[in-house]
């Protein structure tokens, strides 16, 4: 087995002294930067670029993947303890890991969190050492129709489900799709929706502006309204031996685990999508084949699990198109790559061939990483649920100053910051009106994936819609994406059918 | 809820305090022997993960690594609108000394095709071009052409419907580059734009379009794989040495000289800005390109190195913004 001789010659490079402790200054680096509201891996990696020059490069290489997986572990934290979310990944955490919190349960929020990242991790990594080259050419397989079917199969898992209001679900993702629109668009080379020329908008709504916006300053309008000045917000406590019970209990989101992980990495890998929309369709995928999908959104313990181990399945996956066609997969890899180029080390059909000690040293490293980022993170819950100890007082100020910074630092725009206050107000009215939020929040993620894809297969097939089903994957995709929005409609039929008889 | 309210004031004033510290600082320069006093801002106009960005942060590397300035260049991307989020960005920050910017075609054809922008390139101060980056047309290696004339015949053959090319974004380097072609040799083609250069080119390796204009960068790892094959470079003849320079150009295949389009690589400061200012960060570039990495970055890139300053760059951003407006006449994008 060569793939196995490579990836132990791999772990040997992982393991060099300067090498391993890259990998865990990394990820304690990462772990801080992704819990940071607004500082995502993206800008940790960006940052810290230029630090790389001192080591070797296949050194920096492992530092900086260190930095977007411990990034992705950390986001999570504020997403549960602040109900912000901690980076774009970790959005969907906030769905059903905040809800956790406040009911005193957020240590097992955490751990599920953790613990999903580390089985979303090391699947990811595994099929990435097998099925690195194969699933290359699933990427490449991957045009706009398929984009678009897979897409069009996101939406219909939010979509497809009873529990919710249909009509306003549908306004929710709207609303989001509209928001999405704003900016230039690609195809006409035109700017949409700028509101007679503000600058602001040039750049489209930052997804995580509306994000930190609703479930930040949003949460913390509704948590004053709610908590009526009560200072405590939530008992929460923590020992060694609930830890232990914690990951007891995980047992029964195995299955959750695994086939989020598998989605994530999936996504991960097809060029341009990345791990915010692997995430979100992972909670979507879980809560549809939930038994009580109406738990999701409550606290229900899978909606943490399902985008926590997509998201880190997607961050490795998104490394592969990366280093095999040289085209990042997230915003995250296309920083990573241009550090590649910086280091000599140009990524391409190639790169396995030509530089194959930098290639498995990386692999190699992804799997200590990911041992390093569950033992430190697990290590520091106990730290994390003194920040929510705290009288509310005093948490409310530092929630919306983060809120402020994490709306700033991606554009470094005052637009962007005014836009989430608006985005804050607008969330808490949705929320007192009973509107589903997390619709709209896939539709701003999703929007600008599936419009230019729907619209370059028309151009491709000039105005033909039957492109999306004559080609074998996106029409396999959009049957499943079709039943799905039907389920809802059989249900409805079928309960009327029961009461007629 | 007084106590609340009076916590809630304080973080806004906090966060009030926080964001007044980065908009406004000190703006003034030194009058002698310029050094910057704080980090510059280092302006790209194109989103992350691009050509353009992964150049200007290559750029950024080799200053950091060896010291080329006292201060760090952080590199802010402000790609919306096509660069003209970036471009007002520019114009907002008159007189503003640590403000650069790295241009790519856009810098002339977003305030032609936007000219509510209000935006005048002859009145930003230009530092330096470093090198001009050329196109290639390309196919698939599994494809039967191998000639541009095998090309064109193939073209005219599958009709405008059947022929997709790509390429990134509407009236803008791709879709021009894409009218030439057209207008040269009579032929129709599907265009479909994408977002950026590295997608369009894995669109064309996993053949869901037939050609492209790629930048070499996008696909070069591909060519080298054997899984591209350029037919024709549109530069003039010995314009690129090494491997891009054996492509032929158009001149060599005996399609005439106008076949020619570049992107600049050029970076410029705000309007205002005094002269030592601008020799200070001339001075920078300058020790850039002649460093060992850049001229390899160049070669293996298939750039054309091109160093110009002072009032000939001026004269060649005056020139290539024309060259420009008329081009986007013949493509009836503008009036």
């Amino acid at each position: 087995m060569e793939v196995f001789s490579l990836l132990v010659n791999g772990f040997f490079i992982a393991f060099e002294p300067l090498n391993l402790s890259l990998v865990i200054a990394g990820v304690v680096v990462g772990l801080f930067i992704g819990a940071m509201p607004g500082l995502g891996s993206v800008n940790g990696v960006a940052i810290l670029l230029p630090m790389t020059f001192l080591v070797p490069p296949t050194s920096a290489v492992i530092f900086l993947a260190a930095i977007y997986y411990g990034a992705m572990y950390g986001g999570a934290i504020s997403s549960i303890m602040l109900g912000i979310p901690g980076a774009s990944t970790a959005v969907a955490t906030t769905f059903d890991g905040r809800p956790l919190a406040l009911k005193g349960m957020a240590d097992k929020a955490l751990v599920a969190a953790a613990t999903a990242s580390f089985v979303g991790g090391t699947i990811s990594v595994v099929l990435f050492t097998l099925f690195a080259l194969p699933m290359a050419e699933v990427a490449l397989a991957f045009g706009p129709p398929e984009t678009f079917a897979l897409m069009v199969l996101a939406f219909s898992t939010f979509i497809g489900l009873g529990g919710d209001d249909i009509a306003k679900t549908l306004f929710s993702i709207f609303i989001g799709l509209v928001f999405s629109a704003v900016g230039l668009d690609i195809i006409s080379g035109e700017p949409r929706l700028i509101f007679g020329g503000l600058t602001g908008f040039y750049h489209g709504i930052n997804f995580l502006v509306l994000a930190i916006g609703i479930y930040g300053i949003g949460e913390m309008l509704w948590t004053i309204e709610v908590s009526r000045g009560d200072v405590l917000m939530s008992k929460a406590t923590v020992s060694f031996r609930r830890i232990i019970n914690c990951l007891k209990e995980l047992r029964s989101s195995a299955k959750t685990m695994v086939l989020s992980s598998l989605l994530g990495y999936f996504v991960g890998i097809l060029p341009a999508a990345g791990a915010t929309p692997g995430s979100l369709m992972a909670y979507g995928v879980a809560k549809t084949m939930a038994k009580n999908p109406e738990t999701f959104g409550k606290g229900n313990v899978d909606g943490v699990v399902a985008p926590e181990a997509a998201n880190n399945a997607a961050s490795t996956g998104s490394m592969l198109p990366m280093l095999t066609l040289g085209i990042p997969g997230s915003p995250t890899t296309a920083i990573l790559l241009g550090g590649m180029v910086i280091w000599g080390l140009e990524p391409g059909p190639l790169v396995f061939v030509d530089h194959p000690d930098f290639v498995w040293g990386l692999i190699a490293s992804l799997y200590v990483a990911n041992v390093f980022a569950l033992l430190i993170n697990i290590g520091f819950i106990p730290a994390f649920i003194w920040v929510l100890k705290m009288p509310f007082t005093i948490l409310a100020p530092i929630i919306f100053v983060l809120c402020v910074i994490g709306g700033y630092v991606p554009t470094q725009d005052m637009h962007d910051v005014w836009l989430m206050l608006i985005f804050g107000v607008v969330g808490y009215m949705m929320r007192k009106l009973d509107y589903p939020m997390a619709p709209a929040v896939l539709a701003i993620v999703l929007g600008p994936l599936a419009e230019p894809a729907l619209r370059q297969s028309l151009i491709g097939s000039h105005g033909d819609v039957m492109i999306f089903f004559e080609r074998p994957i996106s029409g396999s995709i959009m049957a499943i994406a079709i039943i799905l929005f039907a389920l809802p409609l059989v249900k409805l039929v079928k309960a009327r059918w029961k009461r007629a008889t | 809820m007084k106590r609340l309210a009076t916590s809630l004031m304080l973080g806004l004033g906090a966060a009030l305090i926080l964001a007044l510290g980065v908009t406004t600082g000190p703006r003034d320069a030194a009058a002698q022997g310029w050094e910057p006093k704080k980090p510059v801002e280092f302006v790209i106009m194109a989103g992350k993960g691009g050509g353009a960005d992964r150049l200007s942060r290559f750029i950024q590397g080799i200053i950091e690594k060896h010291g080329f300035a006292s201060k760090p260049f952080v590199p802010v991307n402000k790609g919306g609108g096509s660069g003209a989020e970036a471009l007002v960005y520019l114009k907002q920050h008159k007189g503003d000394p640590h403000v650069i910017m790295a241009t790519l075609n856009s810098y002339y054809l977003t305030p032609l095709r936007q000219p509510d922008l209000g935006i005048d390139i002859s009145k930003f101060t230009p530092i330096t071009r470093m090198a001009e980056d050329t196109f290639q047309l390309w196919v698939h290696a599994d494809s039967d052409i191998k000639t541009v004339d095998d090309y064109v015949k193939a073209v005219k053959k599958a009709g405008a419907a059947n022929w997709k090319m790509g390429g990134t974004g509407t009236g803008i380097e791709d879709s021009l580059v894409t009218a030439m072609l057209e207008k040269k040799f009579g032929i129709k083609v599907t265009y479909i734009p994408y977002k950026g250069g590295g997608t369009v080119a894995k669109e064309l390796i996993g053949k869901h379009i037939d050609s492209t204009v790629n930048n070499p960068s996008e696909q070069a790892g591909f060519w080298e794989a054997g899984k591209s094959r350029p037919l024709a470079s549109f530069t003039p003849k010995g314009k690129l040495s090494g491997r891009f320079g054996e492509i032929p150009t158009f001149e060599e295949l005996g399609y005439g000289t106008d076949m020619v389009y570049y992107m600049q690589r050029s970076f410029i400061a705000p309007e205002g800005i005094d002269k030592d200012v601008q020799a200070f960060y001339v001075g920078v570039f300058e020790k850039v390109y002649k460093s060992d990495e850049w001229q390899d970055y160049m070669k293996k890139k298939g750039m054309v190195p091109g160093w110009l300053t002072g009032t000939a760059l001026t004269e060649y951003f005056v020139a290539e913004l024309e060259a420009h407006r008329k081009l986007l006449q013949d493509a009836g994008e503008i009036q």
